[in-house]
C-alpha cells in the first residue's frame, strides 16, 4: 500500500504536516503529493491498494490509527472513507486538462511527470518551427487566463515578428486576486507543466530567457518551483542545447514583494527590472518593448500551462472545449463562504448557479447566499438574478461583470454590501501604484463619499458624486486597477442599495 | 531594541552577489531582509553604489513594496488576510480580535518583541478562509480561539500547534 498526503498550502494550512508525522510514527512513509483541488476534503489522505486508489478526508493526525486499522480489515467501514478518489463526483465530473496530473504524485518527481505525458508537448515543439508553434496556439483559440482574455497566439505572433537578438518570456505568477488559487495549484501540484509551457513559448518566439514573477505570499510554490527548475536543468529540459536540439531556454523565479499592482503586466515588468512597480502607458505594447525594452511575452501561469496541453494533444482537441469565443477549459476557483470550495476545471459555458449549487452545495455558514463576486477585487457583485449567466468572457462582459482569473467569492446574507463597496475603494487606496490621478486620489475620495452616503450626509448629491467619480476612474485610469475598481462599487449600488441606506435587505 | 540608525551590518557580500544580476535590486533587498530581518537605512548608500543607482531610487523601491521593512520587526510576523474571501468568512471580526488581544494595530510590534502584526491581501487559501500566515506557515479556518492558540504557540507558552 502506498500513502499520499499533500504538501499543498491549503492542505498544510489544515494540518497535513501533522498527518504526515502521524503516518511516519506508525511506520508509513507517505508520498507528499500535490492537492487534487478538493480543498473542502483536505487534508485528503489517499491510499493506493492493489484494487484502487481510495481516499479518506478530511483527516487529522488522530484519525491515523483507526484508518490504518480499517485498512487491515474493511476500509469502507471508516467514517472518513470516501471511496476511490477518481469516483468522487466533485472530481469525476470535471473536464481536467490543466489539472489532469494535479495530486497524482510527488509534484517535483520528474519521472512521474514524464510517465503522465509530461514533456511530450515540448518534444513535439522541438520538431516544429516557431511559426508552426504559434499557429497551433492561434488555432487552439487560447486566450490569456490572467483576466484580460487577449488571444495568446496574436501576442506570440507579435513577439515572433520582432527582430531582436534578445527576447523574454515572462510568467505572471502574481496571483493577487482574492478567491483565486489556480496558479498556486499548478505551481504546487504540477510545476513542470508551467516550465514546459514556458520553454515552448521560448522556442516559439525565439526567446532564450524566461522569468516567473511569483508573489511572495506563496512560499510553498517558491520552494517547489526552484526544485523543479533545478531538476529540469539537470535533465536538460531547460538550459543550453535542450534535448540535443541546439535550442536554449533559461528560467528563473523572481519574487515579488507584496504589491497587488505588480499583477498588472507593465507594473510587473518594472518590478522585474528592479524598480517601483509603476504602471507603464501603452503603447508601446510589452510584446514590442517589454522587459528591459525588449520584445516580451507576458502570460499568466494558466495560459502557459495550457500550452503544454495544446502542443501535446493538438490545437483541435483543446479548441473542442468551450463556447463562443471562449475556447478550452476554465479553472474555476470556488471560495469564500462556501461549503465545498476548491478548484473546478470545466469547459467554458457552465453557469454560475451550477457551480455554486452543484459543486459548492451552498454556503459554509448554512445561510442563504446574498452576493457573489467573480473575478477578484475588481469584479462586480452579482445578485441572484444574474447567477444563470454562463461562464464565458463575453456573457460576463455583457452584464458589466468579468470572469477575470476565474475566482468566485460567495457571501451569505450577513454581508454588508456597502462595507464591501467601501472596501473596494479602500483596497485601491492601499494598492494603487500612484501614477495616475483618478486611481490614486479617486479611490481616497471614493472611500470618503461612500462614508457620507452611509452616514446620510446629503445622500442624493453624494450618490451623484460617487457615480461621477466612478466615471472618472473608469475612463481616466491607466490600467484596470483604477479603471475597474468602480465595478464592485457600482454593482453594490445597483443591486444592494438598501445596505447604503440602512433600509433592510430587500435586494434589487 | 536595535534601531535602524545603529545598524552597521556589512552587506557587501550580498551587493557583490546581485550587482551584475539584471533587475537585481528586488532579489538583493529580499536577501538583505532575510539576513538582517529588515533593510536598515544605513545599507542604502552601499546598495545604491553597488547597483549604480541613486539613493533616492533605492529608497523609492524599498518604500513602494509592502514587504520591505526599514525598522526591526518582532521575532514572528503574523499576517491576517483582509481580502474578500476571508471577509466573507468573518475576517473583519478576527482582525478586531487580533488587534485587541495583542494590543497593537497593523504594522506594530508587541511590547515583548514577539509579534509584528501585518495585513495581507490574499494568501491563496480562499476555499478555507479565514487565513492567517505566521512567518512561512499558512493556517486555514482561523477563528478567534484558533488565533489565540496559534499566537500562544509562537510566543512559546506551550500550546500545541
Amino acid at each position: 500500500m502506498k500513502f499520499y498526503i499533500p504538501q499543498d498550502t491549503t492542505a498544510l494550512a489544515l494540518g497535513a504536516e501533522s498527518v504526515a508525522r502521524a503516518l511516519q510514527a506508525a511506520g508509513v512513509a507517505p508520498v507528499r503529493n500535490g492537492s487534487r483541488g478538493m480543498f473542502w476534503l483536505e487534508p485528503l489522505l489517499e491510499v493506493e491498494t492493489e484494487q484502487s486508489r481510495i481516499a479518506f478526508g478530511p483527516v487529522s493526525s488522530k484519525d491515523i490509527p483507526s484508518i490504518l486499522d480499517a485498512l487491515e480489515t474493511e476500509a469502507s467501514s471508516h467514517d472518513l472513507y470516501l471511496g476511490p478518489v477518481d469516483q468522487i463526483a466533485y472530481l469525476a465530473s470535471q473536464q481536467r486538462l490543466t489539472y489532469v496530473r494535479a495530486g497524482l504524485g510527488d509534484p517535483v518527481c520528474l519521472d512521474n511527470y514524464q510517465t503522465l505525458n509530461g514533456f511530450k508537448g515540448l518534444k513535439n515543439a522541438l520538431t516544429l518551427t516557431g511559426q508552426q508553434i504559434v499557429d497551433q496556439v492561434k488555432d487552439s483559440g487560447l486566450r490569456g487566463r490572467g483576466g484580460a482574455a487577449f488571444p495568446a497566439g496574436i501576442k506570440w505572433q507579435t513577439v515572433l515578428n520582432c527582430n531582436s537578438e534578445q527576447k523574454y518570456i515572462v510568467c505572471n505568477a502574481d496571483e493577487g486576486d482574492s478567491g483565486t488559487f489556480a496558479d498556486r495549484l499548478v505551481m504546487e501540484a504540477d510545476p513542470y507543466q508551467l516550465i514546459e509551457g514556458m520553454c515552448i513559448a521560448g522556442l516559439a518566439v525565439g526567446a532564450a530567457q524566461g522569468y516567473i514573477y511569483l508573489r511572495s505570499e506563496y512560499p510553498v510554490a517558491h520552494k517547489l518551483l526552484n526544485i523543479a527548475i533545478e531538476r529540469a536543468v539537470e535533465a536538460n529540459f531547460l538550459g543550453d542545447n535542450i534535448q540535443g536540439s541546439g535550442k536554449t531556454f533559461h528560467l528563473e523565479v523572481r519574487l515579488g514583494a507584496g504589491a497587488y499592482i505588480c499583477g498588472e503586466e507593465t507594473s510587473l515588468l518594472e518590478s522585474l527590472e528592479g524598480k517601483r512597480g509603476m504602471v507603464r502607458a501603452k503603447p508601446p505594447l510589452p510584446a514590442i518593448e517589454g522587459l528591459f525594452g525588449k520584445p516580451t511575452v507576458v502570460n499568466n501561469v494558466l495560459t502557459l500551462a495550457a500550452i503544454s496541453t495544446i502542443l501535446e494533444q493538438g490545437a483541435e482537441t483543446y479548441q473542442n472545449f468551450g463556447m463562443g469565443r471562449s475556447r478550452g477549459t476554465l479553472a474555476i476557483q470556488l471560495a469564500g463562504n462556501i461549503k465545498r470550495g476548491g478548484l473546478i476545471e470545466l469547459a467554458f459555458g457552465v453557469t454560475l448557479r451550477e457551480v455554486i449549487e452543484d459543486y459548492g452545495q451552498g454556503t459554509y455558514s448554512g445561510r442563504p447566499i446574498r452576493a457573489i463576486q467573480v473575478g477578484g477585487p475588481l469584479g462586480a457583485f452579482l445578485p441572484e438574478s444574474q447567477w444563470d449567466t454562463p461562464m464565458d468572457y463575453e456573457a460576463f462582459a455583457a452584464i458589466k461583470a468579468m470572469i477575470g482569473h476565474g475566482g468566485i467569492v460567495v457571501f451569505d446574507d450577513t454581508a454588508d454590501m456597502a462595507a464591501q463597496a467601501r472596501f473596494a475603494m479602500e483596497f485601491c487606496v492601499v494598492e494603487s501604484c500612484g501614477k495616475c490621478t483618478p486611481c490614486r486620489i479617486g479611490s481616497v475620495r471614493g472611500v470618503e463619499v461612500i462614508d457620507r452616503i452611509v452616514a446620510n450626509e446629503d445622500r442624493d448629491n453624494n450618490l451623484i458624486l460617487l457615480h461621477d467619480l466612478c466615471d472618472t476612474m473608469e475612463l481616466g485610469s491607466l490600467c484596470a486597477m483604477g479603471g475597474m475598481t468602480p465595478f464592485p462599487v457600482r454593482s453594490a449600488l445597483t443591486h444592494f442599495m438598501n445596505d447604503f441606506t440602512g433600509e433592510g435587505k430587500g435586494d434589487n | 531594541m536595535e534601531t535602524s540608525a545603529q545598524n552597521t551590518a556589512d552587506i557587501s557580500h550580498l551587493v557583490a552577489q546581485y550587482k551584475a544580476v539584471p533587475g537585481g535590486l528586488l532579489p538583493l533587498l529580499h536577501a538583505i531582509q532575510t539576513e538582517l530581518g529588515y533593510v536598515p537605512d544605513t545599507t542604502v548608500p552601499a546598495i545604491a553604489a553597488g547597483l549604480n543607482l541613486s539613493r533616492a531610487e533605492v529608497h523609492g523601491v524599498i518604500s513602494f513594496y509592502h514587504d520591505f521593512k526599514t525598522q526591526p520587526v518582532g521575532r514572528n510576523t503574523v499576517q491576517i488576510c483582509r481580502a474578500e474571501a476571508c471577509q466573507s468568512m468573518g475576517s473583519r471580526l478576527l482582525e478586531a480580535h487580533a488587534k485587541e488581544t495583542l494590543g497593537i494595530d497593523y504594522h506594530e510590534t508587541t511590547t515583548d518583541g514577539s509579534i509584528t502584526l501585518e495585513a495581507v491581501y490574499c494568501l491563496g487559501n480562499c476555499a478555507c478562509s479565514p487565513s492567517v500566515r505566521i512567518n512561512d506557515d499558512v493556517f486555514a479556518r482561523v477563528d478567534q480561539d484558533r488565533f489565540d492558540e496559534l499566537v500562544a504557540n509562537v510566543r512559546g507558552v506551550g500550546v500545541k500547534k
